[in-house]
């Protein structure tokens, strides 16, 4: 159950889609555009994505989550396009049996999400400047971590 | 061969385009695909060092290699969420 829109997110509808009477708990996650980053005050932020590489992405970190813990559903929704301050970028729903897991697995989600799913945002700053937000890349220094010959190099190897 | 390269967010607004087709001297690998990026479009150079590239949907590292009919995305470390 993962969905890119450019529609305002329907968390409530969102957080339907997990529940389940094999579930004891639900875990709802949702990231909001902030208005201050590093003292510069932030209008809006604007969305786009590698569409079809995003779904892909999102779906297998559903389908790992799963095999992580004993998770019984779990649905991501991305918005994109041009966000205004407080609206709804992200949201991310787990249900589980019990609290621990829904916890953990939704931690997970998020946090994987910022690292390998296709979607990028750039900051519309209230002096009228653009910046696009692009993290020191952890893909950039785990694709470098799987590269032969840089196992050869230092005897490391990919551990995730 | 020529490979055609998706671009996608800084990537894109640096080269002024969404696509570009790459002349590559095969066997090619994503190495030598950034190389060759840099060389054709060098508003991207800046961006090189980070650059992720994904075959299909997949993240690739720069030893594997790549096919005339591969489809191939570049683009900066993501920032969704």
């Amino acid at each position: 159950m993962v969905r890119l829109t450019r529609e305002p997110i329907d968390y409530a509808a969102l957080t339907e889609r997990v529940r389940s009477s094999q579930a004891g708990a639900v875990v709802l996650f949702l990231g909001t555009v902030r208005e201050m980053t590093a003292g510069r005050r932030t209008i809006a932020l604007d969305y786009e994505a590698y569409p079809e590489m995003a779904i892909i992405k999102m779906q297998q970190l559903c389908d790992e989550a799963s095999t992580r813990w004993p998770i019984t559903a779990a649905a991501i929704e991305h918005r994109l396009g041009r966000l205004e301050l407080g609206e709804i970028s992200v949201a991310l729903a787990v249900s589980s049996p019990h609290r621990a897991d829904a916890f953990e697995a939704g931690r997970f989600l998020i946090d994987r999400l910022k690292e390998i799913v296709p979607v990028w945002k750039q900051e519309n700053w209230d002096d009228g400047t653009t910046e696009w937000v692009h993290p020191d890349s952890t893909m950039t220094a785990k694709l470098a971590m799987q590269s032969p010959s840089h196992e050869e190099a230092d005897g490391r190897s990919e551990t995730n | 061969m020529n490979v055609a390269v998706r671009l996608f967010a800084r990537a894109r607004k640096l080269a002024g385009t969404d696509s570009l087709v790459l002349t590559l001297t095969e066997p090619a690998s994503v190495r030598q695909l950034k190389e060759r990026l840099g060389e054709t479009c060098p508003a991207l150079r800046p961006l090189l060092p980070q650059l992720l590239v994904a075959v299909g949907t997949d993240y690739v590292t720069d030893d594997m290699l790549v096919a005339a009919n591969s489809d191939i995305a570049c683009f900066p470390p993501v920032s969704g969420g």
